[in-house]
C-alpha cells in the first residue's frame, strides 16, 4: 500500500467521524456533590472556603464528573477513540497529548448532573516530527446540564510512528567525500597516492610513504579476509538489533576495512573467512559498505 | 628530574555525585592542597584532560587562585591520566610555575556515559570526527566493541583463553574487596563469575569492562626541594613518558602491521626505563589502566613484565595473585575502585610511596603507574626521595 493510498484513507474516515459530529451524552456517574469537591480540593492543596460555603464545584474538576472510573468500559460513540483505531491500524501507534485548553461558561452546583458530548473537529498529517511521523488529531468535548452548555475543551494528541533510530552519519571532509561518494554508486573505493602508487584506508589529504599531496583512487575487487570481527551485544547501537557482528576486513590490494558482516549468525564469524563486500544503502546520499560471508 | 608528586585529593567515588562536575573538581583540588599542607594562593598553575568540562580558569576561579603562569590540557581521554602529570612537571622543572595541580572531575555514570554511543563524538566536524566515520556508522561505536577488535585478534595470534582476562578482573576486585573507598568494597568476584558474566562485545564480557563512575581527583606538583617542606613524604617522579605509535587512532589503530598489541605503550615503555635507570625486574607494584582487561596484558608484554604473546601464561602462573610476581592495581583498579579516567591510580602509586595504602606493599620499590591504552598514552615511574 502506498503512502498516499494510506494517508487518503486516514482523511476518508476522519471525514466520516467527523461528519458524525457531535457524540451522544455520556451522563455523569455521580451528580456534583460536596464529598467529591472536598477530596478534589484537599489532593490540589486548594483551600479556598468559596466551593464549600456556596456549594459549587471548581470548575477545573468539570472532567472529574465524566470520568468512567477504574476499569472503563469502551464507549463504541467516542470519536477520539474513533480515530484512535483508525490511526493504529495504519501503524501510528504511540500518542502524546499535546495541547489542552477548557473554557468554563460557569460554576457547577452541587446536585447538578452534567453529560459530557465529544465530536471530532480536525486531523492534520502525516507531519513529520521530533518523535517520528504522526497525525494530529483534535477533538472537542462539551459538557451539558440539560441542554445548557457549562464548560468546553479543545483537546490535541499527536498520534506517531515512533522513528526508527538512524544509522550515525559519517563526517565526510574533502579528503574523504570520493570513498562516500563510491559507497553510492556501489564501488570500494580505496585512496591511492598518484605520485607513488601507495595505497591507504583510511585516506587523507597527503601521502605517509613519499609525502606527495595528489591524492587519487582505485576501486577494490570487492573481497577480502576477516581479519578479526567483533559480536556486539551491549548497549543499543543506531540502525542496528543486537547481536550483530562488525568485521575487519583484510582486502587483496593491501588495506583494512571495517564493515557490518551482514547476515551472520555470530557463531559463523571467524577469522580468516573469505567475505566480498555489499553496500547498506542509508538514505539517497549515503550507503555503508558492508561485508557478507562468501 | 626534580619534581615530585606532595597532594592527593579524591570526592568520594559513587554512581550519582549529585553536584556539578566543577564542584567535584574544586572538592578534589582543595583535598589535595590539604594533604599538601599548601593553599589555593600557593598555586600557579593547573592542568587537566581535554574531556574535562571544568576549564583551568573555572577550577581557579572557584579556588580563589589569583593569578595562573601555567595551564593546559592533554587529549585523548584517559591517555592523558599521567600527561598531565608530566606537563606539570615539565612546568615546574623548568620555572614555569611553582605549584601546578592536575585535576580530573567526571560524573561519567550518572551525566555523560563514555560507554554509550557517542553521536557527539561521532559527528564533530575534526579530524576525531572524520576517523570515527570509518567505524560508528558501521556498527563499531562503544569502547569496549573497540576494544574487543583487537582482544579477538590477540586471541587468535597468540591462543589464549578469555580466562587471561578474567584473572586480570578477579586480581583488581580482590584489592577492591580491602579498600573502603572502592565501589566493590567487600565484593570480590572469582574467575567462574568473570566467565559467566554476560557478552558485552565479544569476546568482552560485562566483568572484562571497568565501572563506570562519578568522582573527582586531584594531585599537587611541585620541586622537590620545595617538597622536602611539605607534611607528606614526596613521590619523586623518576620518569614520565607519553607516547603515541605509528598509524596511531583513538581505540581504532586498526590500520597499523600488528593488530595484537599496544605499540604506543612500547614507546612509552623504552623512555620510561631509559629515563629512570630502572627495568621491568626493579618493579613490584604496577597500576596498569585497566579500562577493559585484554589492553592489560598486552600492557604486561609492552612494558616488559613478559614476552610478547606470554601475558597469558604470565596471568595463569599466579603473576598477579597473592605472592606472584607483581602486585597489580592495588587499590582495586577502574575495575574495582573507580572510573577516574586512570588518576585514582596515580593517586593509590603516591600511597604506595608513602606507604599509606590500605593494600600497602612493604618497602614497595618504584611504582609504575599507566594511563589510558588503546588510544595515544603516557605512564609514569613515582619513587621515595
Amino acid at each position: 500500500m502506498s503512502a498516499s493510498f494510506v494517508d487518503a484513507s486516514i482523511l476518508d474516515e476522519a471525514k466520516r467521524i467527523i461528519a458524525a459530529g457531535e457524540s451522544p451524552p455520556r451522563v455523569a456517574r455521580d451528580a456534583v456533590n460536596l464529598p467529591m469537591v472536598r477530596n478534589w480540593l484537599e489532593a490540589m492543596g486548594d483551600d479556598n472556603p468559596v466551593y464549600e460555603r456556596d456549594g459549587i464545584a471548581p470548575p477545573a474538576m468539570t472532567q472529574v464528573w465524566t470520568m468512567r472510573g477504574l476499569r472503563p468500559v469502551p464507549d463504541p460513540h467516542d470519536p477520539l477513540a474513533a480515530m484512535t483505531a483508525v490511526l493504529d491500524a495504519a501503524g501510528f501507534t504511540s500518542v502524546v497529548a499535546t495541547n489542552c485548553e477548557q473554557t468554563y461558561h460557569r460554576y457547577l452546583r452541587v446536585g447538578e448532573r452534567v453529560a459530557v458530548r465529544g465530536r471530532l473537529v480536525d486531523v492534520t498529517g502525516p507531519k513529520r516530527t521530533a518523535l517520528g511521523e504522526g497525525w494530529f488529531v483534535t477533538t472537542e468535548s462539551t459538557w451539558y446540564v440539560g441542554t445548557e452548555p457549562v464548560a468546553t475543551m479543545l483537546f490535541r494528541v499527536l498520534k506517531y510512528k515512533p522513528a526508527p533510530q538512524a544509522v550515525l552519519r559519517p563526517v565526510a571532509s574533502p579528503d574523504t567525500e570520493f570513498f562516500w561518494a563510491g559507497t553510492v554508486k556501489g564501488e570500494l573505493r580505496i585512496w591511492r597516492c598518484e605520485e607513488c602508487g601507495a595505497l591507504r584506508h583510511p585516506p587523507g589529504p597527503s601521502c605517509p610513504r613519499c609525502g606527495a599531496m595528489r591524492p587519487g583512487y582505485v576501486v577494490a575487487a570487492g573481497t577480502g579476509t576477516v581479519y578479526s570481527y567483533v559480536v556486539h551485544h551491549h548497549p543499543q547501537v543506531p540502525g542496528r538489533k543486537a547481536p550483530f557482528v562488525v568485521a575487519l576486513v583484510e582486502l587483496p590490494e593491501g588495506v583494512r576495512v571495517v564493515g557490518e558482516l551482514l547476515d551472520c549468525d555470530p557463531a559463523e564469524a571467524r577469522i580468516g573467512a573469505p567475505v566480498r563486500v555489499d553496500f547498506v544503502r542509508v538514505d539517497a546520499s549515503l550507503s555503508l559498505p558492508a561485508w557478507r560471508l562468501s | 628530574m626534580s619534581a615530585a608528586i606532595v597532594g592527593i585529593g579524591a570526592t568520594e567515588f559513587s554512581k550519582d555525585s549529585g553536584r556539578s562536575e566543577l564542584k567535584l573538581a574544586v572538592e578534589a583540588v582543595r583535598a589535595a592542597l590539604a594533604d599538601a599542607g599548601l593553599a589555593p594562593s600557593d598555586v600557579d598553575g593547573l592542568v587537566t584532560f581535554t574531556m574535562d568540562t571544568s576549564t583551568e580558569i573555572a577550577v581557579a576561579r572557584e579556588l580563589g587562585v589569583p593569578e595562573l603562569t601555567f595551564f593546559g590540557q592533554v587529549g585523548y581521554g584517559g591517555g592523558a591520566a599521567c600527561g598531565v602529570v608530566q606537563q606539570a612537571m615539565l612546568a615546574v622543572d623548568a620555572g614555569l610555575a611553582d605549584v601546578v595541580v592536575c585535576y580530573r572531575a567526571l560524573n561519567e555514570r550518572s551525566g555523560r556515559r563514555f560507554g554509550q554511543v557517542s553521536h557527539a563524538l561521532a559527528g564533530a566536524s575534526t579530524s576525531s570526527g572524520v576517523d570515527a566515520g570509518w567505524h560508528y556508522p558501521m556498527g563499531l561505536a562503544t569502547p569496549a566493541a573497540m576494544v574487543a577488535m583487537v582482544a579477538r585478534r590477540y586471541l587468535h595470534e597468540y591462543g589464549g583463553s578469555t580466562e587471561d582476562f578474567g584473572r586480570v578482573a578477579v586480581a583488581s576486585r580482590r584489592h577492591a574487596a580491602t579498600n573502603p573507598h572502592a565501589w566493590f568494597y567487600e565484593r570480590p568476584i572469582t574467575l567462574a563469575e568473570h566467565q559467566a558474566s554476560r557478552w558485552i562485545a565479544e569476546p568482552l564480557r560485562l566483568l572484562d569492562c571497568c565501572q563506570e563512575s562519578d568522582g573527582a581527583v586531584a594531585l599537587v606538583v611541585t620541586r622537590l626541594d620545595r617538597a622536602r617542606d611539605l607534611p607528606h613524604p614526596p613521590a619523586v617522579i623518576r620518569a614520565a613518558a607519553q607516547g603515541s605509535g605509528p598509524d596511531q587512532y583513538v581505540m581504532t589503530s586498526y590500520y597499523r602491521d600488528d593488530l595484537a598489541g599496544l605499540p604506543e605503550m612500547g614507546v612509552v615503555a623504552r623512555q620510561l626505563w631509559r629515563r629512570s635507570g630502572y627495568t621491568p625486574d626493579d618493579v613490584r607494584v604496577a597500576v596498569l589502566y585497566d579500562h577493559f582487561t585484554p589492553y592489560v596484558l598486552m600492557q604486561l608484554e609492552e612494558l616488559g613484565f613478559c614476552p610478547r604473546g606470554e601475558a597469558g601464561r604470565f596471568l595463569a602462573d599466579g603473576g598477579v595473585e597473592p605472592g606472584g610476581r607483581l602486585v597489580l592495581n592495588p587499590h582495586g583498579g577502574q575495575l574495582g575502585e573507580a572510573y577516574i579516567h586512570g588518576v585514582n591510580g596515580i593517586a593509590e602509586a603516591v600511597r604506595q610511596v608513602r606507604g599509606t595504602a590500605v593494600n600497602q606493599v612493604p618497602d614497595p620499590g618504584p611504582v609504575l603507574v599507566t594511563a589510558g591504552t588503546g588510544v595515544p598514552t603516557s605512564a609514569l615511574i613515582l619513587t621515595s626521595p
